[in-house]
C-alpha cells in the first residue's frame, strides 16, 4: 500500500525528563507528520505512554516504527494499524449560545451524549468524548453557532481484548 | 569506597578499560581534571580545540575498535564538540564525550557558560545523559560505554554538572549493564539466510557491496571467505575500504560518485546486489530510480531501520555481519568464475584507473600512487575531505580493516590531522599517514601542537592546490568555471609553519622529489612531518557521476 494513511501508534517510553523531546525531535527531523500526540503516565510509574497519530504510506510507517524503536529510552513501539482497538478523544468546545438558540445546541449535545460543563451569559462550554470522527462531527454541527475556542486531547487508544501494551513489552 | 563524583567518573572509565582521554578543561571541569592529576592508569591528551578532541577520539576508535573518549568544558567547550560528534554519528563510530555543566541549581537560568548540550546533541548522538544524581555516575558511565560500542555503534555524551562532580558518593563498580529498552543482541533469522543462499544460487550476475558495518563488526575474514567461495567480486563504500584487501583480485575498489568505473558498471548491471553493513547512501546510489535497477537485493545490517530506508530489500538479514556472513558462507553453494566475472574484467581493462604520466606537473593521483608503492598498504591512512580524499580512495589500496580512516557521512573538513593523532596514539607501532587538503588542514592545524608535544611521527601529506579544490571542480564542471569563494592561495608557508611548531617541514614540487621526501618522512620517528606537495592546481577527480545522476552520466575524463 503506497497511499498515505492515518496510523495510530503507541510508544511506551522510560518515564524520564527529555524523552518527549527525543521522540518529537526525531519525528521533526525525519519529516514524519504528527497529527496528534497524547502523553501520560501508566499504571507502571516508570513507564510513560504516548499515543501518536501519524500520516504516511507503509514505508514511512515502517521507518517511524524502526527509527522510534532505536531511541534508547523507547521501550516498545506498538503499531495499532493491524489490530482491533478502542480509541477515544476528548474535546472541550466553547460555543456562542444566544438564549434564543440554546435549546438547539442542547439537542446536539444530547444526541452526541456530550455534556455542558460551563455556561456564561453568551457561551456554553461543551465536553465531548468519542472517536476522532465523532468529535469532528459535533464540531462541524456546532460551527454555525459560532465556535469561540476548541481544545482537543488528541487520540488515545488501546487494543481490544485482554492483552495490554505492557504485556507486549514483556513478550519482547 | 567514598569519593566525589569526579573521581567516580574517572574511576569508572578506568574500570572499563579507558586509558586515554582527548580533551580540554574549563571551570566546571576542574574537579574531573583534578581527579586525573595523580593517576598513572589513565591520561589526558591536551588538545588545542575541542573539535580536535572529538576527532582524535573518533580516530582512536576507528583505528583500535575501542571506544574513544573526549572531554570538554560547559558552554563553548561543549558546543565545539558538535562537529566531531556529528561526524562520529554519521559514520557509526563509538565515542564517549564527557562535558562539564554549570551547577544543577543554575541550569536553565542562562548561567555563565551554560549551553543545553544534551538538547543540542540529541540529533547527533546515539544517546546522551544529564547527571542529576551523582550516585548514578558509575552506572551512567557503564551504560554510556556499552551503548556506544554495541549494536550499531555511535557517540554518547554525558553532561556532568559541577555540583555532581563535587558530591560525595559511595563508589561501587558497575560490571553488568542491562537496559530494558535497549537490546542490541538479536537472534539471526536462519530462514533469511537460507533465502539469501537461494538468491545467490539463482543469480547470474551477483555483486557484493560492503560498507563500514563490515569493519565495525570485524567481518572481513568472513566477507573474503564468501567472495572466494562464490567468486562474487566485492565493491566497497568509502568507509568499507579495507573490508577486503584491495590488492585481492576480487576487489573492485570503491563504488559511487567517485567510484571506479568498473565497480559502478558491475553494480549497474548486476542481477543480485548483496549489501553488507552498508546503507545505500546517496553518494553511493546517485539517482535512486536508476540504481541497480535490474537487481534483487540482499541487505545485511545490524540496524533494522536501514532495511528499506532507501532501497527495498528482497531478503533482509538483521544482525551482526560477522555471524551472518559466517552462517551464509556455510550455507551457500560454491560457484566458479562465470562470464559475468569476465565481463567485469573487460570493464576493468576498458576503464582502468591510471595516473597520467606527466613529468611537468605534480599530479595528486600520482603522489598517492607513489605513496602506495612505498608503503603497500602497510600504514594507517587518514584523509581529510575534498579532492585529495577521493584521489586517495581511488588510488590507495587498503589491505586491512581499520587502516583507512575518513569522514564519510558528514564529510568533515578538518578531520584528518586530529583523527591521525587519535590513530597514532591508539596504535603507536603503526605508521600513520594523513593525506590532507590545504583547506581542511587549516581548519584544525592547531593540533600540530599536541602531535609535537607527544612526539607523534605522523606523516602529513598536504595536497596543496591553493584551492578548495572539490568545490572548484564542481564550479568548473557544472557552474561555468565561476570560481566563487574557492581561491585560498593566500596561505602560510607550510614548511615554515611545520618548523614553527617544531615539526619537520618538506616541500615537493615535482614527481622525482616524492620518493626522497616521503622516504625521509618515513625515517622521522619523534615528531610529525609535513610534506607540502605543491600539486597542479586544477586537476579533477575522475571518474565522476554528478550528484543525483546515474552511470549514464559518468565522466571518466575532463569534458572537452
Ligand atoms: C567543515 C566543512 N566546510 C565546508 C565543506 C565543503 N567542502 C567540501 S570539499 C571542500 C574543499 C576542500 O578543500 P581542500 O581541503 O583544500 O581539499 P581539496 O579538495 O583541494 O583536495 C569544501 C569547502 C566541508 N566538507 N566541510
Ligand atoms: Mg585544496
Amino acid at each position: 500500500m503506497r497511499k498515505p494513511m492515518q496510523h495510530t501508534i503507541t510508544v511506551l517510553v522510560e518515564n524520564k525528563p527529555g524523552v518527549l523531546a527525543r521522540v518529537s525531535g526525531l519525528f521533526a527531523r525525519r519529516g514524519f507528520n504528527i497529527e496528534s500526540l497524547a502523553v501520560s503516565i501508566t499504571d507502571d510509574p516508570t513507564i510513560s505512554r504516548m499515543t501518536i497519530v501519524v500520516t504516511g504510506d507503509d514505508s514511512v510507517l515502517d521507518q517511524i516504527n524502526k527509527q522510534t524503536n532505536k531511541l534508547i529510552d523507547v521501550i516498545k513501539v506498538i503499531d495499532y494499524s493491524e489490530v482491533p482497538i478502542v480509541e477515544r478523544e476528548l474535546a472541550m468546545i466553547k460555543v456562542a449560545a444566544e438564549p434564543a438558540r440554546r435549546a438547539e445546541i442542547m439537542q446536539i449535545v444530547d444526541i452526541f451524549q456530550a455534556k455542558i460543563i460551563d455556561i456564561s451569559e453568551t457561551t456554553f462550554t461543551i465536553e465531548v468524548t468519542g472517536s476522532t470522527e465523532k468529535v469532528d462531527a459535533i464540531e462541524r454541527l456546532l460551527a454555525p453557532f459560532g465556535i469561540r475556542e476548541v481544545v482537543r486531547t488528541g487520540k488515545i487508544a488501546m487494543a481490544r481484548g485482554a492483552t495490554t501494551a505492557i504485556d507486549q513489552v514483556n513478550s519482547g | 569506597m567514598k569519593m566525589n563524583g569526579a573521581n567516580a567518573l574517572v574511576q569508572s572509565l578506568v574500570d572499563h578499560g579507558v586509558e586515554i582521554i582527548f580533551g580540554i578543561p574549563g571551570g566546571v571541569m576542574i574537579p574531573i581534571y583534578d581527579a586525573l592529576y595523580d593517576r598513572k592508569d589513565i591520561r589526558n591528551m591536551l588538545m588545542r580545540h575541542e573539535q580536535g578532541a572529538a576527532h582524535a577520539a573518533d580516530g582512536y576508535a576507528r583505528a583500535t575498535g575501542k571506544v574513544g573518549v573526549c572531554f570538554a568544558t560547559s558552554g563553548p567547550g561543549a558546543t565545539n564538540l558538535v562537529t566531531g560528534l556529528a561526524t562520529a554519528q554519521m559514520d557509526s563510530i563509538p565515542v564517549l564525550a564527557v562535558t562539564g555543566q554549570c551547577r544543577t541549581t543554575a541550569i536553565g537560568k542562562d548561567s555563565f557558560q551554560e549551553a543545553d548540550i544534551t538538547g543540542i546533541t540529541m540529533p547527533i548522538t546515539k544517546h546522551n545523559y544529564l547527571v542529576k544524581d551523582a550516585a548514578q555516575i558509575p552506572r551512567i558511565v557503564a551504560e554510556a560505554l556499552y551503548i556506544a560500542r554495541t549494536g550499531r555503534p555511535g557517540p554518547v555524551l554525558i553532561d556532568v554538572p559541577m555540583d555532581m562532580s563535587l558530591a560525595e558518593i559511595e563508589y561501587e563498580p558497575v560490571k553488568d549493564v542491562k537496559i530494558r529498552s535497549y537490546s542490541p543482541e538479536r537472534e539471526i533469522d536462519d530462514s533469511a539466510i537460507d533465502a539469501a543462499a537461494q538468491l545467490i544460487a539463482d543469480a547470474e550476475r551477483p555483486v557484493l557491496y560492503a560498507g563500514g558495518g563490515v569493519i565495525a563488526s570485524g567481518a572481513s575474514d568472513e566477507l573474503l571467505a564468501l567472495s572466494e567461495k562464490t567468486h562474487i567480486l566485492v565493491t566497497t563504500t568509502l568507509l568499507g575500504k579495507g573490508a577486503i584487501p584491495e590488492t585481492h583480485p576480487h576487489s573492485l575498489g570503491m563504488l559511487g560518485m567517485h567510484g571506479t568505473a568498473y565497480a559502478n558498471h558491475a553494480v549497474h548491471n548486476c542481477d543480485l546486489l548483496i549489501a553488507v553493513g552498508a546503507r545505500f547512501d546517496d553518494r553511493v546510489t546517485g539517482k535512486l530510480a536508476a540504481f541497480a535497477r535490474k537487481a534483487r537485493v540482499i541487505h545485511i545490517d545490524i540496524d533494522p531501520a536501514e532495511i528499506g530506508k532507501t532501497v527495498p530489500a528482497d531478503v533482509a538479514i538483521i544482525g551482526d555481519c560477522k555471524e551472518i556472513l559466517r552462517r551464509l558462507v556455510s550455507k551457500v553453494q560454491p560457484r566458479s568464475e562465470t562470464d559475468w566475472n569476465k565481463q567485469i574484467m573487460k570493464w576493468r581493462n576498458e576503464f582502468p584507473l591510471v595516473c597520467p604520466m606527466d613529468e611537468e606537473r605534480l599530479l595528486p593521483q600520482c603522489v598517492i600512487a607513489k605513496i602506495w608503492e612505498m608503503t603497500r598498504g602497510d600504514v594507517i591512512l587518514v584523509t581529510d575531505v575534498g579532492q585529495h580524499q577521493m584521489f586517495t580512495a581511488l588510488h590507495y589500496k587498503v589491505t586491512k580493516p581499520r587502516r583507512f580512516l575518513s569522514s564519510g557521512g558528514l564529510g568533515t573538513m578538518g578531520y584528518g590531522l586530529p583523527a591521525a593523532i587519535g590513530a597514532q596514539v591508539g596504535c603507536p607501532n603503526e605508521t600513520v599517514v594523513a593525506i590532507c587538503g590545504d583547506g581542511g588542514f587549516q581548519m584544525t592545524v592547531q593540533e600540530l601542537a599536541p602531535a609535537v608535544e607527544h612526539k607523534l611521527p605522523i606523516k602529513i601529506c598536504l595536497m596543496n592546490n591553493k584551492y578548495l579544490g572539490m568545490v572548484r571542480q564542481w564550479q568548473e564542471l557544472f557552474w561555468n568555471n565561476r570560481y566563487s569563494g574557492v581561491d585560498i592561495s593566500v596561505q602560510p608557508d607550510f614548511v615554515k609553519l611545520a618548523e614553527a611548531y617544531g615539526a619537520v617541514g618538506l616541500r615537493v614540487t615535482k614527481m622525482s622529489e616524492i620518493e626522497p621526501a616521503f622516504g625521509k618522512a618515513l625515517e622521522v620517528n619523534d615528531r610529525p612531518t609535513i610534506i607540502d606537495f605543491v600539486i597542479h592546481r586544477e586537476e579533477n577527480v575522475f571518474p565522476m557521476i554528478p550528484a543525483g545522476q546515474s552511470i549514464e552520466e559518468m565522466m571518466v575524463n575532463r569534458p572537452k
